[in-house]
């Protein structure tokens, strides 16, 4: 997995890439967390990121729950097609705001 | 068309992306379809997954090795995991409800989702685990 971060007023938009399993998602969490908990809105673009397994879920819900108590949010953008059928088959469309 | 291949992983987080390659590899000389064998891999890195996490929960770098069986034969599909790590009990192995919003718990009920069956098999010398996972397909 590689990423990149972006950076326009108080939105933060992280441009994920590759694949996400549970060999990586403590990087993927150092980098979005700490956005998270500064206040930002994140923006999470996956439209580059061809798989997702259970531990990547688990980095959207983690993040999602972080911004809530935050007071700000979490938006899952562009999301490709693999991705978004993992994310069905765990009934989160509803709960992840999704673009 | 009829197949057995199997192969053995470094039990670490670092193989699971080795373990979808091989199960590529396997399904791609079955010619599934694309949605069924994403859906395939899935199933077989959570399992592997669960090996890594569960099974040698606490132990850090290990050097011991997990073998995951694929085998079609007459549109049956098994998919046997072997591991020497900490005996599952099966009654033990549950996800997490849906409506329960947290993270992880989910890579069990994705397994439930995509397979047929998951059954811990005692049958196996050498090994402490053996999960086969079955799946018909048309």
């Amino acid at each position: 997995m590689t990423y990149k971060v972006t950076e326009e007023g108080n939105v933060s938009t992280v441009f994920l890439n590759g694949e996400i399993d549970m060999d990586v998602t403590e990087k993927a969490k150092e980098v979005i967390l700490p956005l998270v908990e500064s206040g930002k809105e994140v923006h999470l673009n996956l439209k580059d990121v061809s798989y997702m397994d259970s531990s990547g879920i688990s980095v959207l819900i983690e993040s999602h729950q972080k911004a809530l108590e935050n007071n700000t949010k979490v938006i899952v953008k562009e999301v490709s097609k693999s991705v978004l059928k993992v994310i069905m088959m765990a009934k989160l469309e509803q709960i992840l705001n999704l673009e | 068309m009829n197949i057995e291949e199997s192969k053995d992983f470094l039990v670490s987080t670092a193989s699971l992306k080795e373990v979808r390659v091989f199960s590529r590899e396997v399904f791609e000389k079955l010619k599934l379809e694309q949605d069924l064998k994403d859906e395939l891999v899935l199933a077989i890195a959570e399992a592997a997954q669960n090996i890594v996490k569960h099974g040698y929960k606490g132990v850090d770098n290990t050097t011991d090795r997990m073998q995951i069986k694929i085998s079609m034969k007459d549109s049956e599909l098994e998919i046997g995991f072997f591991d020497k790590g900490k005996a599952v009990v099966p009654g033990n192995v549950q996800h997490r409800k849906l409506d329960d919003i947290k993270p992880g718990g989910l890579g069990t009920f994705f397994i439930k989702q995509i397979m047929d069956a998951a059954v811990f098999k005692k049958d196996e010398k050498g090994w402490v685990n053996h999960l086969v996972l079955t799946k018909k397909i048309n």
